[in-house]
């Protein structure tokens, strides 16, 4: 029993010592860096997959370490939880340490002052008594302790610089504040993307499923959400004539949160990048933007469906876009009819088009001259295999299988048209640009801001006070000729390790010898008048 | 956001005739390196009263005193010796390259109307003028660290030929993405940081040369004569560091705020937010190590060396190879 005692005991001072804390420390700095070095499915799942194809062998060894999911894996956690323990370990004993130590009187005189890395002696006429006080009144701001030694010497321990240690636990206190904030954020917070049509498209924070993609914390469940609604009235992009840069995104929003959304009211905004939209519990961020091509298809029977779905951006300088448009033939209930007839309009979207021969690019980003090069697809689009399917592109196994077959190639301008074999005609109409927004919620990140800060100014604190000590030993002098005079001796150490408090001692010997002398003098005048 | 063509051009010019000066300080400092054939014993320094003039022995090799870590020219010489003049003109020349590379970035931003440091080639420069403003000051408050000079202009020449050749970026405005006041704290902070973790870098490797050879006279023995006591690099390490890490910190954690309007997420542990934040714990690594008894010196200088190079494969590697959020700060 004792024996587990004592081993507990030692692991307990092994984990919160600082070696410890140390090794720790280099732990977690190798163990981000993979983090960093492969691609993460945290900020890119398809970098993994196209890693993961490109290295057989080594990609299912480094999924099963976690090396795709850095930050979420066990050892990584493992080290930061072992190292705030530690810290705990460290920071409480040191508190109380200090705690207690603020109320302790400095410490006193050292025997030989002379040894000290920093020190002065000089020869004054007053008496110890005398010395000890004048030094005094230069200490201003210092803690002091004045004592009298058996020899008859009398000292002076000064101390300053206390606020260090607070500075320091201020610090390391923060950090584990930031830690807990960091955690709490991941546990409630979420982030959701969607894409909304410039055009009066309308997004509201209803629920999982009204976003293209949801990242919810581990307590979050989709439910619950704050609600407000937001809506994209237009979209303006600004771009650099001879280099094509965008010089800036605006999109114009109107949005309502709960109170409007009961009262039937919107309010106007304005979504740019770098400034997001603030709502109470929520952000609503401009991400990106691109160009939904509207089609129109005429069938047989000369009933019409226009679709409006975004394009996604291949080339982000020119904006040349990819996608597919999918369409069901209108009024056809029998499920084996319509995967013979679905049509799928697929290909490129240049927003200035330009031709190279008859290959379709894009010359610029701004919807000038819009043109489609597309490929119209007949047959089953493959809705119903229960696989999920990408809304931009067609399921290609269903083109590989032949059941999805590719009944037309044509570019087209807005207005222009084209035939199929049995009557169906596709018309290009012209495009709708679309805005890609992001919801974030993070009840927590303020606390994370405010422990920032903390560990700033407590680092602040700590790196620039220097705890030091400053002695004086006032001896009387002895031998003939030195009556009444008497020896001072003055001594400094820092107790930190930064250099520099030389030049501080410098000037405080001088302060204090200076007074001396001053006194001295006086002194020597009051007794030459009074004798 | 015009650019201003002629104004970008004359801070092109400028930008090579900063380097040209440099390179020019560069060899000024190796001739007085070459110049320096002995590393002078520290004890008869002191007591000969002037043993550059009286020329100590090449070989000589006295262990370093004890509390005595006088530096034998500081201590030594009322009288410059020629090596000291050809440094003190290098530091001149230095002063005057920085006067013109500072012109050089003023005139970039003003060009453009912005901040100068929106790309990597602009960050590049503005790093290594913090690099040369701080080792002037580090000259100026130490002057035992003039020998150092060409092993600080050395690397900050590398990397100004770098940024003005393979990262050359014509003047431009800024991105949607990098428009926010938000560049002006963020970046200045981590140009700031930068530029003096590379002194601090360069200090801790020369002190780790430096403190090999007094502890075994034959390692790096040509190259260790040269430098000043270890004392006196571990001092202009430390202190940089001291400076750094907080104005680090700080960059960061402005950093966090930017991304928080800009991308949605304070922390997303993007390529170059992790290897941020790895060098950041590596030089909060330095500093306990400073406080770790065993760990004091070696190791702790190694560790600040490991701090540099983090710092360097951030600038480079990551900019270019990895692409992350970052990457837009972009080249060419
Ligand atoms: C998340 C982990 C940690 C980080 C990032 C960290 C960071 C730092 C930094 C940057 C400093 C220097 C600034 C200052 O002097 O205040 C420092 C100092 C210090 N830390 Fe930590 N620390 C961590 C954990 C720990 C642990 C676990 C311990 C105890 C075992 C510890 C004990 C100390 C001590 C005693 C100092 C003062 C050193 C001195 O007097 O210069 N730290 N820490």
């Amino acid at each position: 029993m004792g024996e587990a005692i004592g081993v507990l005991r030692n692991t307990w001072r092994g984990l919160t010592s600082m070696r410890t804390a140390l090794v720790l420390l280099f732990l977690l700095a190798l163990a981000a860096l993979p983090g960093a070095l492969l691609p993460q499915r945290s900020l890119n799942a398809s970098k993994v997959d196209e890693y993961r194809a490109q290295h057989p062998a080594l990609g299912p060894i480094l999924e099963r370490l976690g090396a795709f999911d850095v930050f979420a894996s066990p050892w990584f956690a493992a080290i930061y939880l072992l190292l705030f323990v530690s810290l705990v370990g460290c920071l409480v004993p040191r508190t109380l340490d200090y705690a207690r130590s603020a109320r302790a009187r400095p410490v006193g005189t050292p025997r030989n002052l002379a040894r000290l890395p920093h020190h002065r002696a000089a020869t004054v006429g007053l008496t110890p008594d005398e010395v000890v006080e004048t030094a005094n009144d230069r200490l201003r701001g210092w803690r002091v302790e004045r004592r009298v030694e058996a020899g008859g010497a009398h000292t002076l321990s000064a101390e300053k610089g206390y606020l260090r240690e607070v500075g320091n636990l201020v610090f390391h206190f923060a950090l584990l504040a930031l830690l807990v904030a960091f955690a709490v954020g991941k546990l409630f917070g979420y982030e959701g993307q969607v894409i909304v049509l410039a055009n009066g498209g309308q997004f509201c924070n209803s629920g999982l499923l009204s976003y293209d993609s949801f990242r919810p914390g581990l307590r979050v469940d989709g439910t619950d959400l704050d609600p407000f609604c937001v809506r994209v009235d237009g979209f303006t992009a600004d771009y650099d004539e001879t280099t094509g840069q965008a010089r800036s995104f605006s999109a114009d929003l109107a949005y309502q949160d709960a109170a409007d959304i009961e009262g039937g009211r919107w309010e106007r905004s304005e979504l740019r990048v770098n400034h997001p939209l603030r709502l109470a519990g929520d952000r609503v961020y401009l991400l990106g933007h691109g160009y939904a091509p509207i089609f129109t298809v005429t069938f047989p029977d000369g009933q019409q469906r226009t679709n409006t779905i975004q394009w996604r951006p291949m080339d982000p300088q020119t904006l040349l876009s990819e996608g597919a448009t999918k369409f069901d033939p209108p009024g056809v209930t029998d499920a084996q009819q319509r995967r013979e007839r679905q049509l799928a309009v697929t290909g490129l979207l240049a927003p200035t088009a330009f031709f190279d021969g008859s290959l379709l690019t894009s010359s610029f980003a701004e919807p000038r001259d819009p043109a489609v090069a597309v490929d119209v697809l007949r047959g089953d689009l493959g809705n119903d295999s229960g696989r999920g399917q990408s809304i931009f592109t067609v399921d290609q196994s269903m083109v590989e299988t032949g059941r999805l077959v590719r009944v037309a190639r044509q570019n087209l301008r807005p207005g222009e048209e084209l035939t199929l074999d049995d009557g169906t005609r596709v018309r290009f109409d012209g495009v709708e640009q679309w805005a890609s927004l992001q919801v974030s919620h993070d009840p927590a990140q303020l606390w994370v801001l405010v422990s920032a800060l903390l560990v700033l100014a407590g680092l602040g604190v700590s790196l620039t006070i220097k705890r030091r000590r400053f002695w004086v030993r006032a001896t009387p002098a002895q031998g003939h000729d030195l009556d009444g005079r008497t020896v001072v001796e003055l001594g400094g150490l820092a107790r930190t390790d930064q250099a520099g408090y030389g030049e501080e001692f410098a000037r405080l010997a001088t302060g204090v010898t200076t007074a001396l002398d001053e006194r001295a003098e006086t002194e020597r005048d009051a007794r030459c008048r009074s004798t | 956001m015009p650019v201003h063509v002629t104004l970008a051009t004359y801070s092109d010019w400028m930008y090579a005739a900063a380097l040209v000066i440099y390179i020019g300080a560069l060899l000024l400092h190796a001739a007085q390196l070459a110049g320096r054939k002995a590393r002078l014993p520290e004890l008869v320094g002191v007591a000969a009263g002037s043993a550059e003039r009286t020329g100590a022995p090449a070989q000589a090799e006295a262990p370093v005193a004890a509390g005595a870590p006088a530096d034998p020219v500081e201590a030594a010489a009322p009288g410059i010796g020629r090596s000291e003049r050809l440094g003190r003109m290098a530091v001149s020349l230095t002063v005057l390259g920085a006067l013109v590379h500072a012109g050089s970035l003023l005139l970039r931003g003003l060009a453009v109307e912005r901040v100068p440091w929106g790309n990597m080639y602009e960050f590049g420069s503005s790093i290594c003028l913090v690099a040369v403003v701080t080792w002037l000051v580090v000259v100026r408050r130490e002057p035992a660290v003039l020998r150092l000079g060409a092993f600080v202009l050395l690397p900050i020449v590398i990397l100004l030929f770098t940024s003005g050749t393979l990262l050359y970026t014509k003047a431009a405005p800024l991105m949607p993405a990098l428009q926010s006041y938000w560049i002006v704290v963020h970046v200045s902070a981590a140009v700031i940081a930068s530029g003096v973790l590379l002194v601090a870098g360069v200090a801790s490797l020369l002190f780790l040369a430096r403190s090999a050879n007094d502890r075994d006279g034959d390692r790096f023995a040509r190259l260790a004569r040269r430098l000043p006591a270890a004392g006196v690099l571990d001092r202009v390490a430390y202190r940089g560091t001291v400076f750094a890490f907080p104005v680090w910190t700080f960059a960061i954690i402005t950093g966090a705020i930017w991304a928080e309007t800009a991308w949605g997420r304070y922390w997303g542990w993007d390529p170059k937010e992790t290897v941020a934040f790895v060098a950041w714990v590596i030089y909060a690594g330095y500093l306990h190590a400073r406080a770790t008894a065993g760990w004091r010196n070696g190791r702790a200088a190694w560790v600040n060396v490991a701090g540099f190079a983090v710092m360097v494969f951030n600038l480079f590697f990551v900019n270019l190879v990895v692409a992350g959020l970052h990457s837009y700060a972009g080249v060419g």
